[in-house]
């Protein structure tokens, strides 16, 4: 056991701190609202090298670990980066795996912007694909088909975002228009999938991590500063005991993500189970937090002018790209409670 | 980053399997579920005179060279047999709190008494009027001639009716701020003017109210300075709050137990339990909060690892800990349905009742070693750096 961050981890996570501090102020963050992509970001971004870093060395990556990209995507979530990292991460992952060379080196050179369907096409199209409003190219399962969809780069948005409270750059995808590749076939097609849809989760576990200390450094401060009946509401009761149980969950929600990253990187047999773990619980962290943070917030919380609201929306808009969580919980269950006949 | 959770004690696990067998009476651990007297004397007396009490302290102090490792698989095993130490467990967190506090006479007999089994050492902190606000201890302790007279009373003193000596917490100055006019005593059991009184419990354990008539102690009873007993009990805290914490126990978990039961049980209408989407809703969410309390702990147990002091960690994990295990009870109790109320003495309780047990069990879990009010004030205050709720005394 050692809990602890090499060097070169503590390194890279201030290098991306500095990054997205700098780069991914809250005016920038507005300023790329309601579209939620700004491509002055994402072309720095990719400039560091951290949308290629996790691909592997052959293909032109860094071959990074899972723990080095969920590094990067707390440090993302930490300041609502308008750019689809976790997406792009994933979706090159899953490029790579499916040795799909041409649509890798793009990803790897920063020149394509790719993403991935989480859920499986229907009635011809991909609805609400994330990033999709500004990816050239989707990652899907069309059937038991892994397929790559591609339009011709272009002037972002290249398709008409869906106007969302997230801010995030939604939009659907009909399998008839532009360039189709079939990446693999089968139950292989199916695996490729899940194990990208996996590896989203874990980045966006990290992500929402860090949306969560964000939403939580706001909220101290606030009550902190704040006075009511004479004294600073941060010194009541009900203030302090609900922050001091986000506090502590939210601790145990990076340590998971910590452990789901460890656990793909070191092949443990459970990565799968953990990385939904840490999706489930990182979401509902986050949403806890930016919730009580908001209502301590008071009458300011419900405006657009105070900075929560923007952690807010996004704490629940973020996880529910994947659909009703329940229905994760679900399938979790199933991983975690495996059936064995005959036993007590 | 490495999670693998190395089982330190695996080669120590056959042998303390082995000792168990030969040596535990299958009878004890159904006799301490029946008379909720969580410390069987013949099992303490046999664990002190093997040396397993004795394993890795000083031997200045009666230490023993049993290996420490297989003494800890031993405990650890006889836990998972069912057996509660808590006679033990106090002893050896006040032997240690007297390691650090008290004098070398007194930590030659009483630590000596401890390890070879002949002392036994239960807790006196908590009173009627006083829980988690230890420090307004009201038991008078006085001055009188070269001894001390004690009187009051000690609420939860677990094992008083077993034990050799009270760890008491005294008031021994009214005339100064409260945490300055206390005094730490080992007060003997058997003395004149002590009675121990049982109190039950809703998890099924006895633990006692002890009172004190004008019970004469002598001055090499007091433990650190008069009115010092402050100090005492800062590290007596440390000890009782500094549990282990982090390891895998080994067989099925209370949910994987219920699970498997869901997925071979089938309700009045057919379906089997295990196929209702709020049910492996809830499993889901169990496995997830108990896999985050593991890690808290595993925290802990990593700090303390490398030389640290888990403080405001240690709350966190405790208060995780406590209030999930709770939510698990109630979640796994619905999901056994009407025959969850069910008492092992029924006959016919799913899973002998282990659920509704450790329902009962785990009340107690957000209340002692640290009430959740009082981890999650000190959390606002330590982590968050909150203003302090109420006035200092």
């Amino acid at each position: 056991m050692d809990l602890s961050l090499s060097e070169d981890q503590l390194t890279l996570r201030a290098a991306f701190a500095e990054f997205f501090d700098k780069e991914s102020t809250l005016e920038r963050v507005r300023a790329a609202e309601p579209l939620g992509f700004d491509q002055d970001l994402w072309t720095k971004l990719a400039g560091t090298g951290a949308v290629a870093m996790g691909l592997p060395e052959d293909a032109g990556g860094g071959g990074a670990s899972a723990l080095d990209l969920v590094l990067v995507a707390e440090q993302y979530g930490r300041r609502i980066a308008p750019v689809p990292f976790p997406e792009a991460a994933a979706a090159g992952h899953v490029l790579a795996q499916a040795s799909a060379a041409e649509l890798v080196g793009g990803v790897a050179d920063g020149s394509t912007l790719a993403t991935i369907a989480l859920s499986p096409a229907h009635d011809g199209r991909l609805r609400l694909v994330p990033a999709g409003a500004v990816a050239e190219v989707v990652v899907a399962l069309d059937g038991d088909r892994l397929i790559a969809l591609r339009r011709p780069p272009g002037a972002r948005p290249h398709v008409a975002p869906s106007p969302n409270f997230g801010s995030s750059p939604l939009a659907d995808w009909p399998l008839d228009e532009g360039e189709q590749t079939v990446l693999a076939t089968g139950p292989y097609a199916r695996q490729l999938h899940q194990d990208g849809v996996s590896m989203w989760q874990l980045l966006t576990a990290a992500a929402l991590g860090g949306l969560r200390a964000s939403a939580l450094e706001l909220g101290v401060a606030y009550v902190k500063a704040r006075k009511a009946f004479g004294v600073i509401i941060g010194s009541f009761q009900a203030i302090q005991h609900r922050l001091a149980d986000v506090v502590v969950a939210g601790d145990g929600a990076q340590l998971l993500a910590f452990e789901a990253a460890w656990a793909r990187d070191a092949g443990q047999p459970d990565a799968a189970a953990l990385a939904s773990m840490a999706f489930l619980f990182n979401a509902d962290c986050a949403f806890r937090t930016a919730r009580e943070c908001l209502q301590f917030h008071g009458g300011y919380g419900f405006t657009l002018e105070y900075d929560i609201q923007l952690y807010f929306r996004r704490a629940k808009a973020w996880p529910l790209a994947l659909g009703d969580s329940r229905r994760e919980y679900e399938r979790l269950a199933d991983l975690v409670y495996a059936e064995h006949e005959g036993e007590e | 980053m490495d999670f693998k959770d190395v089982d330190r004690l695996a080669e120590y696990r056959q042998g303390a399997r082995d000792w168990v067998a030969e040596h535990v009476d299958p009878a004890w651990a159904e006799q301490q579920r029946v008379s909720g007297s969580y410390h069987t004397p013949e099992l303490h007396a046999l664990l002190a005179g093997q040396g397993w009490l004795g394993a890795g302290w000083p031997a200045e102090y009666g230490g023993t060279d049993n290996d420490p490792d297989m003494a800890a698989a031993l405990f650890e095993e006889l836990d998972a047999a069912g057996l509660h130490l808590d006679g033990w467990a106090t002893t050896k967190m006040i032997s240690n709190t007297l390691l650090h506090t008290a004098t070398e006479e007194q930590k030659r007999e009483y630590i000596g008494g401890a390890l070879r089994g002949e002392i036994i050492i239960v807790l006196g902190y908590t009173e009627p009027d006083s829980g988690s606000d230890v420090a307004a201890a009201k038991t008078r302790s006085e001055r009188d001639g070269d001894e001390w007279l004690i009187n009051g009373q000690k609420m939860f003193t677990s094992t008083a009716h077993r034990g050799t000596h009270v760890f008491m917490l005294t008031r021994s100055n009214t005339e100064v701020p409260k945490h300055k006019g206390l005094t730490t005593f080992m007060v003997p059991l058997g003395s004149p003017g002590v009675e121990v009184r049982p109190i039950y419990t809703l998890g099924g354990q006895r633990t006692n109210a002890t009172f004190y008539t004008d019970v004469r102690v002598p001055e090499s009873a007091r433990i650190g300075p008069v009115d010092g007993g402050w100090g005492v009990m800062h590290v007596a805290l440390v000890f009782e709050r500094s549990g282990g914490g982090g390891g895998r126990k080994s067989g099925p978990t209370l949910a994987e137990r219920v699970a498997a039961w869901a997925q071979r049980t089938r309700r009045d209408d057919g379906t089997r339990v295990y196929d209702d989407a709020t049910v492996k809703e809830r499993l889901a969410r169990i496995a997830i909060d108990a896999e985050v309390a593991r890690l808290l702990g595993m925290r802990t147990a990593w700090i303390s690892a490398t030389g640290g002091l888990p403080g405001t960690e240690g709350s966190a994990a405790k208060l995780f800990n406590a209030e999930s295990a709770q939510r698990q009870h109630w979640d796994l109790l619905d999901i056994l349905g009407a025959e969850a109320v069910l008492a092992r003495e029924a006959g016919d309780a799913p899973l002998t009742a282990a659920v509704e047990e450790a329902w009962r069990r785990g009340v107690v879990g957000t209340i002692y070693g640290g009430s959740s009010e009082i981890m999650r004030e000190i959390v606002a205050e330590r982590v968050l750096g909150l203003p302090r709720v109420r006035a200092r005394s």
